[in-house]
């Protein structure tokens, strides 16, 4: 028998987002989050956990991130250093 | 990019990645082994849970014990974004396939030999695992990084019993001698073969997987621990020790011994894996037991 394998996000403190923190076998939601409060939060690490199936993440390949992620690569406008400031405006 | 580009350039991989498979078994081989030392590292120092001299030490055993088992499954889940099976790398440990640090082969006689590995075995341990968090695979180095925080508590427990036992009665620092003397010459074996003589070093450094050798990493042990044994007013037993151009020069261990426990003749090699196995068997019932709740919630929730 092989349990699923979970994937832990950890809110480490309020205002913040989750984040991955690393994987756990459980054999269901209920007992991925109890083995993920003591495998990832024993030392007050979090105030939230999200456990999530791996099996049910989607993820973009690294085969083909080139393709992928290129687009993103020539709007170098995006970015408010593309722009020229005349000296002495301040506040822009 | 890539793999060789990528480390060319002190980049990360990542599991998805395109990688040869010399430095997925590599990885595989050391993260494996590296899991199963914890948890087989849970044993000599349990074994003293019961019998430790107060309520305080008892309560940070326990949850140094706690610790070693959240460090193996740190591992055990980075091993697994390989693409290998825990409950396969379990069954290679317990048929004796893989192996674990030959440092759990010795048994731990007083209560002064928890001081001993807190500070000695824990303390080479964080020499090793501090560069590992550098390693050119992400998710190791990412567990690394979690396992590095937390023995750091485990190293000053170890320091702290034996400075206790070091100001307590003679008796009391004679133990804590004692202790140092045995685990002094297995701990400098914790580093390895000497460089010459290690055989998956060279490899291992080019793929970003080490970074130093294992004599340069246990040079940097005896530097930084003597001093340390200087405060506790205890004696390293080497009577080659001595201080040269900012370096402690010492006798090498003899590598025999290392070789020999590594075969499986240490002095508790088969009583750690048939107690592993055993505590394994003995659980069998829990996760069958969490399997058939598990099934049960599902097809209510159907």
């Amino acid at each position: 028998m092989i349990e699923p394998l979970w994937e832990v996000f950890v809110r480490s403190r309020r205002g913040l987002s989750h984040t991955h923190v690393g994987s756990l076998h459980a054999p269901d939601a209920t007992m991925a989050l109890r083995n993920a409060r003591d495998v990832y939060t024993r030392r007050q690490e979090g105030v939230s956990i999200w456990v999530v199936r791996a099996s049910d993440i989607t993820a973009s390949s690294p085969d083909e991130k080139d393709e992928f992620f290129d687009p993103a690569g020539d709007k170098v406008y995006r970015h408010p250093t593309f722009y020229e400031v005349p000296e002495g405006v301040e506040h822009l | 990019m890539d793999f060789q580009a990528t480390i060319d350039a002190d980049g990360r991989i990542e599991p998805r990645d395109a990688m040869p498979d010399g430095y997925r078994k590599t990885l595989i081989r050391q993260i494996a082994q590296h899991a199963h030392s914890e948890i087989i590292g849970m044993q000599p120092e349990s074994n003293w849970i019961s019998r430790a001299p107060s309520l305080r030490r008892k309560a940070i055993l326990m949850a140094k014990v706690q610790d070693e088992a959240g460090h193996g499954l740190y591992l055990y889940a980075a091993a697994e974004t390989l693409g290998v099976d825990r409950a396969d790398l379990l069954d290679l440990l317990h048929s004796g396939r893989q192996k674990y640090s030959s440092i759990f082969n010795y048994p731990t006689l007083t209560w002064a030999d928890i001081g001993a590995i807190g500070w000695l075995v824990d303390g080479a341990a964080i020499v090793n695992q501090v560069p590992l968090c550098r390693c050119s695979y992400g998710p190791y180095a990412r567990a690394m990084v979690r396992v590095c925080k937390e023995e750091s508590f485990h190293q000053r427990q170890g320091f702290e019993i034996l400075y206790t036992l070091s100001n307590g009665t003679e008796a009391q620092k004679a133990m804590a001698q004692d202790a140092l003397n045995r685990w002094w010459w297995p701990s400098l074996m914790m580093f390895g073969p000497p460089d010459a003589a290690s055989t998956h070093s060279e490899q291992s450094m080019a793929w970003g997987i080490k970074r130093h050798s294992n004599d340069e990493l246990r040079q940097r042990f005896v530097d930084m621990t003597v001093p340390q044994a200087d405060v506790l007013g205890l004696r390293v037993p080497d009577d080659g020790l001595v201080y040269e151009d900012g370096h402690y020069r010492f006798t090498e261990p003899d590598y025999t011994e290392l070789y020999d426990v590594v075969k499986g003749n240490g002095p508790c090699n088969q009583q750690r894996l048939s107690r592993r196995v055993q505590a394994h068997e003995d659980g069998a019932w829990v996760r069958e037991a969490a399997a058939a709740y598990a099934a049960k919630k599902a097809v209510r929730a159907a």
